[in-house]
């Protein structure tokens, strides 16, 4: 195949300042981790204000502890930056900015981002993104109560939130964040398709490359029209337009199709990368290939393609002409079916393997089983008529977070406990980590399982208190529930912050592979060095080899050269 | 889990909830089906010393099929779930009945109105009668909800009833139910639409036959008995 010869900036200078070299670096890896560290602060953010939340469905109107009273308008407001957080700030930075950041170029054995400078612009972009987000909550009239979804006319005319500022901060905050990830795609694109190191066919590229640059493609395609959206709401917000305001002839219907036309594709956009992490995982950890490689990709290009017809689905009961329903029912549940492929093919992957439960193993089983749940519970929520009832109910915020915990929460955390040892160059602690994960898996399901009854039972989502409606107060036990394995849930992160902070200056040296895994990240040092690479590498084999037949080792990286007499047999 | 549901009182309730009841079924069995297998292969394959894993790639179709075939299957129940979900929804919100009784509704930041027609059975004139969070309706007869909102989009739900619709300002949007049970019900807004969003309930009084005539005497009392027509209630006695 053919490369492209890139001379990466900066590689010359051995001896960059402190500035160069760890905040504006245009080293990918050193980008990755400043992507990491803006999703977990945002992330313990996002964990508080869902602590404020769960706190004040629990214990209603009372004083929540460590913070104080929460009105509903504060109540809204932290529900809507917890969602904007989460997505946003959390599950994109984890996944593609960090994630995406740190393994594309290593894996296609590239020495780093086709777009260096552009990739420093895109973090600091986020970064610029967070601080106005985060800024908006001190603003008069606080942050936005609006919803994540924003919509209108609630977001669009102040009068109905009396928060100004905090929405149109809430709109540059997203809009910044586009910008960003627009640029990080671009970046992924090129590097994938123009870096790979010579023999790294597409069909040898690891799983997780082909998610990233699936969700890439998704992203790009999809972000434009909420763009518009955004800032035809602006316009609304600031010059008094009339886009979404029916008054002045404008569509509320309208949003809710740009912003749906975006947001669920968005789902897609963060599922991949973490199906990705845990695809590697499986694969290493039970000493066998992906099952069926080139019908995960086939499925995984499908589900892309699909991810643009299924938006209507969140509109069923919104308004819009009845007779869609249908066809968004039908579109909406064929998405199911690559999915389905891509579970069975990870199951399979376990089928007369050789397995070891380490924590990565464990996060990323931990996520395969909670996305089940996520998986078949989206059916209600597909079928437009058991959606008449389920729609805004806590049924769909506990399907979501069943779909989003496992890709971003799970799926990050496998993919942190398996590749900390090439950012860092040491091992996590094993047992730690398992403590992490027991916790977090037990309490996570006793936080969300709770939810779906409440769904069932009929409650609505983004209520204050249960106790307006006669029929939710016999549900209050079970709101309490969900809040006490919240807090367990939030403080089941601490053995992870320990682990991750004391592993950094005391964990096992991990040397260059550790988990005597095939793909090219692990032929390099661990950190790898500015460059990434010795010598260029060259792929001779795919990606998952693993417990060949014929071979001695149960393992065979992709860059290691054919053995003379098989090379012969070939010839 | 679905014993959760609460009550069911109208008459298309009942075919929602077994499209519900359908999907539960099939995706329990899946549900069971993947995670049992998922966690038999984790037990069953634990690592142990001298035992190699299978070396399987499953690149042809024929060792493909192990997972395409479980797919075809969810893709052909899937369907079936779409039919299901097909009908029901062409009955609840693609169907207006012909004999119903007229409501209109107001959706406002945080209040329920509704607004009924009078003897003389049209909206707009001067015996219309508007009630502030209560919607009475007779049993046994289907009602049409003729919905505006003054501001932004709220959404009237009634659990009991199965019945969910968004009110988006500058349409008008038509829904009906018809009640089995005279009671009293919770209605509520579930589209947030406010810092009191969650206090914009009401409530459906469904009375039978006798007690609507009672609330129609009760609401209009200087109409002439034969002009009660604005229900049909009159006319079924």
């Amino acid at each position: 195949m053919k490369t492209t010869a890139v001379v990466v900036p900066d590689s010359t200078h051995e001896a960059a300042g402190f500035w160069r070299q760890y905040v504006f670096s245009t080293d990918h890896k050193t980008i990755a981790k400043q992507y990491l560290a803006i999703s977990a602060f945002m992330a313990l953010v996002g964990g508080l204000l869902s602590y404020l939340i769960r706190a004040q469905l629990a214990w209603p109107e009372k004083p929540v502890a460590g913070w104080g009273f929460v009105g509903p308008d504060a109540y809204n407001a932290f529900v809507t930056i917890h969602g904007t957080i989460m997505v946003f700030f959390v599950a994109m930075p984890l996944l593609l900015g960090a994630m995406g950041n740190f393994l594309i170029p290593l894996m296609v054995g590239a020495p780093d981002m086709a777009f260096p400078r552009l990739n420093r612009l895109s973090v600091w972009t986020l970064f610029v993104a967070a601080i106005v987000l985060l800024s908006s909550f001190f603003v008069p009239g606080g942050a936005s109560p609006a919803g994540w979804t924003g919509y209108v006319p609630l977001s669009d005319v102040p009068a109905y939130t009396g928060a100004f500022w905090g929405i149109n901060l809430w709109l540059v905050a997203l809009a910044l964040e586009f910008a960003s990830f627009l640029m990080g795609g671009v970046n992924f694109l090129t590097t994938a398709i123009n870096m790979r190191a010579p023999g790294m066919t597409v069909w040898r590229l690891p799983l997780i490359v082909w998610m990233q640059i699936t969700a890439s493609v998704i992203f790009l395609l999809s972000v434009g029209p909420l763009i518009a959206g955004a800032v035809m709401l602006f316009l609304d917000r600031t010059l008094h337009t009339g886009f979404f305001v029916p008054a002045k002839g404008g569509d509320p219907l309208l949003w809710e199709h740009l912003f749906w036309f975006f947001g669920h594709p968005e789902v897609y956009v963060v599922a991949l990368p973490g199906f990705g992490a845990m695809l590697e995982i499986f694969s290493v950890f039970s000493r066998k290939p992906i099952f069926g490689y080139r019908t995960i990709v086939y499925s995984t290009i499908v589900a892309g393609f699909l991810s643009f017809v299924v938006w209507a689905h969140h509109m069923f009961v919104s308004g819009m002409d009845p007779r869609l329903a249908a066809p968004f029912s039908v579109t909406t549940i064929l998405i199911s079916v690559p999915f389905a492929i891509i579970v069975f093919a990870m199951v399979a992957t376990l089928w007369r393997g050789s397995i070891s439960l380490e924590t990565p193993m464990l996060f990323a089983l931990g996520g395969l089983a909670t996305f089940i749940v996520g998986g078949v519970t989206g059916i209600f929520l597909g079928s437009e008529a058991a959606d008449i009832y389920f729609h805004g109910t806590y049924f769909v915020v506990a399907h979501f977070h069943y779909t989003l915990f496992p890709t971003v929460i799970f799926g990050g955390f496998a993919a942190i406990y398996y590749w900390y040892p090439k950012m860092f160059g040491r091992m996590m602690n094993d047992a730690l980590g398992k403590l992490h994960f027991w916790l977090t898996l037990v309490s996570f399901n006793a936080v969300f399982i709770p939810l779906f009854l409440l769904g069932i039972g009929g409650a609505p989502r983004r209520v204050y208190t249960f106790e307006a409606y006669n029929f939710l107060r016999p549900l209050q036990p079970l709101n309490i529930i969900a809040t006490y394995a919240a807090i367990v849930l939030l403080l089941a992160q601490l053995p992870f912050l320990v682990n991750f902070a004391w592993s950094f200056a005391y964990g096992k040296v991990a040397g260059r592979n550790p988990w005597r895994a095939n793909t090219l990240e692990w032929s390099t040092d661990s950190p790898p060095p500015h460059g990434n690479f010795d010598v260029e590498p060259v792929v001779y084999r795919d990606p998952y080899e693993y417990s060949l037949p014929d071979a001695t080792e149960d393992w065979m990286p992709q860059n290691q050269p054919a053995a003379p007499a098989v090379a012969a047999a070939a010839d | 889990m679905l014993s959760w549901l609460p009550q069911n009182v109208s008459t298309f309730g009942g075919s929602v909830d077994s499209t519900i009841r359908l999907i539960y079924y099939i995706v329990g069995a899946w549900f069971i089906a993947t995670e049992g297998l998922l966690l038999y292969f984790v037990l069953r394959y634990r690592r142990r010393q001298g035992r190699r894993a299978f070396y399987k790639r499953a690149e042809s179709i024929r060792q493909a099929a192990w997972i395409l075939v479980p797919a075809a299957i969810v893709l052909c129940l899937d369907l079936s779930i779409d039919a299901s979900g097909a009908s029901t929804w062409r009955t609840v919100k693609e169907t207006l009945p012909s004999d119903a009784v007229k409501v209109q509704v107001t959706a406002q930041r945080f209040a329920w109105l509704f607004t009924y027609p009078g003897p003389d059975g049209k909206f707009g004139t001067a015996d219309d009668v508007t009630i502030l969070g209560e919607l009475h309706v007779p049993a046994g007869k289907p009602v049409e909800l003729v919905m505006r909102s003054k501001d932004v989009i709220h959404s009237l739900f009634i659990p009991d009833f199965r019945f969910r619709q968004d009110i988006v300002p500058g349409r008008t949007i038509d829904a009906w139910f018809e009640a089995t049970r005279p009671g009293n019900y919770e209605l509520g807004c579930s589209e947030l639409c406010g810092d009191a969003h969650f206090d914009m309930r009401g409530t459906v009084i469904v009375h039978d036959a006798e007690g609507y005539a009672m609330w129609l005497r009760k609401t209009w009392p200087a109409a002439p008995a034969g002009a009660r027509n604005l229900s049909g209630a009159a006319r079924k006695g």
